[in-house]
């Protein structure tokens, strides 16, 4: 990866921040606590990993991208606003009425989702199904599914890791966002998840542990994982909880709560500052 | 009466999806290791490589189907009732039902004549749960003939379906060379002028044995095959209640939230004056014993329906 191109990865995912905060503080409600400490990631499947395109969303050869953390909606939909999928001046409605960006991903109404997730634990379930779905269908697509490390309390996660490797999904991608945080707390209060890479070695997948707010350690990891035959592969990303926003960062506070008028300022000014650093760069 | 054949509608479950699967490349189908009880493996013999074993993993199979469903494949999910509807409710109305994906469930051991092994794996709520979900289409089968009828007519459906299918025998009542199915749509089996009974799933054959019981007491009973709980053929329900105006509706299910209530909510919604018993589980848990004695025990026998019928009185 260039610099130059780093650097644009970077002011897209300065501008997915954004889109995070206006569509949270349009909502009045939200999360976006998880959806900065993924919106790296987010920027990188939707600008570098993923073969879709904004104008042909349904197109059969596409890499299938499942948000199974779903509550981080407001995340997925900048990126995939940024990213042509719909205007980026719609984020404001999210969870609106009779807004069709609905609190969490609905595959029938928001353009580019393809499968509708919220309900934690399933989504990673849905994207082995895909991953059947298009290996026995003879595509050489790939399906991505992004998982909360709370959500890996679920023990339907540990069904579907099972399936994974069981049915030798190599077209599959597991990615976890490890920023430690949930609701009630560190996870390690909550429920302890022990080694998440551990785990999921004995599961039978491939993994890497990255840092996930670093666009070259993600090339690296997904560039092996596309290469990686007879196994699924999961990454799982060391991130920060609400990276990008000064007074959000590592507080669980902000997992499920808006900014209000002045918070939404402050952060929008911050970013503002973080992306004419780079453009000026 | 000659003795009919019985067979049970799991096995019409597996050779229907045998028979499909000849005919259509994208039928796939999935179970949780109970191949060779849900008889899916009639179907895994024919065609080992579009069946896959999810283990002993419901929930995880549910949705493995809406992922499937979403790359344009038509996967029959499997597993008995309880942990199909139960187990599984929430996978099959978030993952499956909100975004009204192309799944059909087939569910074996329904009802209360799973016989021996008891009240945990006998499910008398299934199509109470089903029912529940949005654009679900909830059906049971009357025999193995409306029961391969049904497993197409699913197929060709584009949305998720619920079929719930039994492990006992099921009289053969239907003839395979005559006899078409519909979505949506009761039959008459038998006409009647003084009472109609609506039935499903094993209980139809009871409903038309207690037609024959009925008639020799000098009552005319109408017997109405009623495979599709949702959507309902409303239009046969408001017929018989405006003919007859008295119905008994029978099936192997909780007496809350399965036909019987359907049934009451659309007379009570026009307005009609018609009194309804309904012969269901009487919100009581099985136990272990042979389904037979089971059927007549929970008062599910064709007995137990003509004397519903003949306490009935018109308003």
């Amino acid at each position: 990866m260039t610099t130059s191109e780093e650097k644009a990865l970077q002011a897209t995912a300065c501008r997915v921040r954004m889109g995070v905060l206006t569509a949270t503080h349009g909502a009045k409600a939200g999360h976006p606590g998880g959806s900065l400490s993924a919106a790296d990631v987010f920027t990188y499947l939707y600008f570098k990993e993923l073969n879709v395109d904004p104008s042909d969303p349904k197109k059969a050869d596409r890499d299938r991208f499942v948000l199974s953390k779903g509550h981080t909606a407001p995340g997925l939909y900048a990126a995939l606003a940024n990213r042509g999928f719909f205007p980026v001046a719609d984020l404001p409605t999210l969870r609106h009425i009779d807004s069709y960006l609905q609190g969490h991903p609905n595959m029938n109404t928001v353009p580019g989702v393809d499968m509708s997730t919220g309900s934690l634990g399933q989504g990673i379930s849905c994207a082995c199904g895909m991953a059947l779905g298009l290996k026995k269908q003879g595509s050489t697509a790939r399906v991505y599914t992004l998982l909360g490390d709370g959500e890996m309390q679920e023990g339907q996660v540990w069904e579907a890791l099972m399936f994974a490797a069981h049915y030798k999904l190599d077209n599959l991608c597991v990615i976890i966002d490890h920023n430690g945080l949930q609701i009630d707390g560190p996870n390690e209060k909550v429920m302890g998840l022990g080694s998440i890479p551990d785990k999921l070695h004995a599961f039978g997948l491939e993994v890497f542990q990255i840092d996930g707010h670093n666009f070259r350690s993600m090339e690296g990891a997904f560039e092996i994982a596309r290469q990686t035959k007879g196994s699924p592969c999961a990454i799982v990303l060391e991130t920060t909880k609400g990276k990008g926003v000064s007074y959000m960062e590592g507080q669980v506070g902000w997992h499920g709560k808006a900014p209000n008028d002045e918070e939404y300022a402050q952060g929008m000014a911050e970013l503002n500052a973080q992306l004419a650093e780079l453009e000026a760069g | 009466m000659a003795e009919m054949k019985k067979i049970a509608t799991r096995q019409s479950y597996g050779e229907a999806l045998k028979e499909l699967g000849a005919l259509h490349d994208d039928v796939v189908v999935l179970d949780a290791d109970l191949a060779n009880a849900t008889k899916t493996d009639i179907f895994k013999k024919a065609f080992p490589d579009r069946h896959y074993d999810c283990g002993i993993a419901e929930s995880d199979m549910m949705c493995v189907a809406a992922g499937l469903a979403a790359t344009g494949l038509v996967p029959f999910a499997s597993n008995f009732a309880m942990f199909a509807a139960g187990r599984a409710f929430e996978q099959v109305r978030n993952s499956i039902g909100y975004p009204h994906l192309n799944v059909k469930i087939g569910a074996t051991h329904g009802g209360i004549s799973v016989g021996e092994d008891g009240a945990s794996h006998q499910c008398c709520e299934d199509f109470a749960l089903m029912r529940s979900i949005p654009g679900m289409v909830v059906m049971s089968p009357a025999d193995d003939v409306e029961a391969k009828a049904m497993v197409k007519a699913a197929y060709e459906h584009d949305g998720p379906v619920y079929m719930r299918f039994s492990r006992y025998g099921a009289s053969v009542i239907h003839d395979p060379d005559s006899f078409t199915f519909e979505i949506g749509k009761g039959e008459v089996l038998r006409e009647g002028t003084d009472v109609d009974l609506i039935a499903n799933g094993l209980l139809v054959a009871e409903a038309l044995e207690a037609a024959n019981l009925l008639a020799e007491q000098g009552i005319s009973a109408r017997v109405i095959d009623m495979a599709t709980i949702k959507p309902l053929d409303e239009e046969l329900v408001l017929k018989a209640a405006k003919e007859c105006g008295r119905i008994v509706t029978c099936e192997e299910h909780s007496v809350i939230g399965g036909l019987g209530e359907a049934v009451c909510a659309v007379i009570a919604q026009h307005g009609l004056a018609c009194p309804v018993e309904r012969i269901g589980v009487n919100d009581e848990f099985g136990h272990s014993g042979p389904a037979g004695a089971l059927l007549e025990q929970f008062g599910l026998c064709a007995g137990h329906i003509a004397q519903a019928a003949k306490l009935l009185r018109r308003n």
